[in-house]
């Protein structure tokens, strides 16, 4: 059942991410570009990887010589986290028909989970989650695709003044703080905060996202397992 | 352009999306979430989100780097964050912050 007040509040939601989007995906237009691949090129990577990162680094790869293997397994690397959003979301969707659960996954980004799973853990009506998921989740790729196509067009006119790159860790952030309330979730951010940076001084590149997460989730499941054998009450945080 | 480009975008945008559909087609199987399972589901949230934004406080030139304007605006906009809830004021607040140091650091 669609809910059209939670499909327009998963839009009101991802609104303020756009101001990180939207240069970042002028960027991916752009530099497809400038790497010599042409404007179609950078079309198809925002349409059909529609993961910014990952196209960004592919395009790279591609307009330096690489090998197409080179920058599929790039890409892949680098989109590698997704295989836990869909973890994390898959229990809170598994009511909706399996078309829905594939056309909702093609929209997976960043954003689109970290707004998701802020607000399903929250509570309400289970069959308005998909409605507030593609409220949010269209919107971005409607402004990515706008955005990929300004960037093709424009091509370096790009200003840069301006540190608008950083508004992606910060919205990121808000949704990141207001989890941080129980022992499992400080470990689990601190470890997969400090992991990842780990991973990265020692080599790891676009999988140390991975790595940290994955050291972040072991460690926040062991305090969690250790507090229910100490006979605390579990946490609630982001139960389902 | 070669058709190796298009290999490459292809190939990329099929293997991204069968991760993206992975646990998302399987749902339906999990009527119950065994306890092990969802423990480490739990964790998700936090850790992913903290493996995205704690590199680019402390690594915004791909090298550790602790004394520089990133951080320090992090921070701030982290206390933001924890105070009002509120993504636009803290979006705004951390990136006058970084803008304001970055004039001075510069």
């Amino acid at each position: 059942m669609w809910s059209l007040s939670e499909a327009r509040a998963g839009a009101v939601a991802v609104a303020p991410m756009l101001l990180g989007v939207v240069p970042f995906g002028l960027v991916a237009g752009a530099a497809p570009v400038a790497g010599g691949l042409g404007g179609w090129a950078a079309l198809g990577l925002s349409t059909i990887v529609f993961a910014g990162a990952s196209q960004l680094a592919a395009a790279e790869v591609l307009a330096n010589g690489g090998s197409a293997l080179a920058a599929v397994l790039v890409a892949w690397t680098i989109n590698l986290r997704m295989v836990l959003y869909s973890a994390s979301l898959g229990p809170y969707l598994r009511h909706e028909r399996l078309a829905r659960r594939l056309g909702a996954a093609y929209l997976l980004t960043d954003q689109a989970y970290a707004l998701s799973i802020a607000r399903w853990a929250g509570g309400g009506n289970p069959e308005a989650r998909l409605s507030f998921y593609l409220g949010g989740a269209v919107v971005l790729w409607v402004a990515w695709q706008a955005a990929t196509i300004a960037g093709v067009v424009l091509g370096g006119a790009v200003p840069a003044e301006l540190p608008l790159d950083f508004a992606v860790p910060l919205v990121f952030l808000v949704l990141l703080v207001p989890l941080v309330t129980t022992r499992p979730a400080v470990a689990a951010a601190v470890i997969g905060g400090a992991g990842a940076v780990a991973a990265a001084q020692l080599g790891a590149g676009p999988l140390s996202i991975v790595i940290g997460a994955a050291l972040g989730i072991a460690s926040g499941a062991v305090v969690d397992a250790l507090a229910e054998r100490a006979g605390h009450r579990p946490d609630r945080t982001a139960r389902e | 352009m070669s058709s190796g480009v298009w290999l490459a975008i292809v190939v990329s945008g099929v293997g991204t999306y069968a991760m993206r559909a992975s646990f998302l087609a399987a749902a339906h199987r999990l009527a119950h979430v065994p306890p092990g399972v969802a423990r480490l589901l739990r964790q998700i949230p936090p850790a992913a989100l903290a493996a995205l934004v704690v590199p680019a406080l402390v690594r915004p030139e791909g090298q550790l780097h602790l004394l520089q304007p990133r951080l320090f605006a992090g921070v701030v906009a982290a206390l933001v964050a924890w105070r009002t809830r509120n993504v636009g004021v803290t979006l705004v607040v951390g990136m006058a912050m970084l803008v304001a140091l970055e004039a001075v650091w510069g």
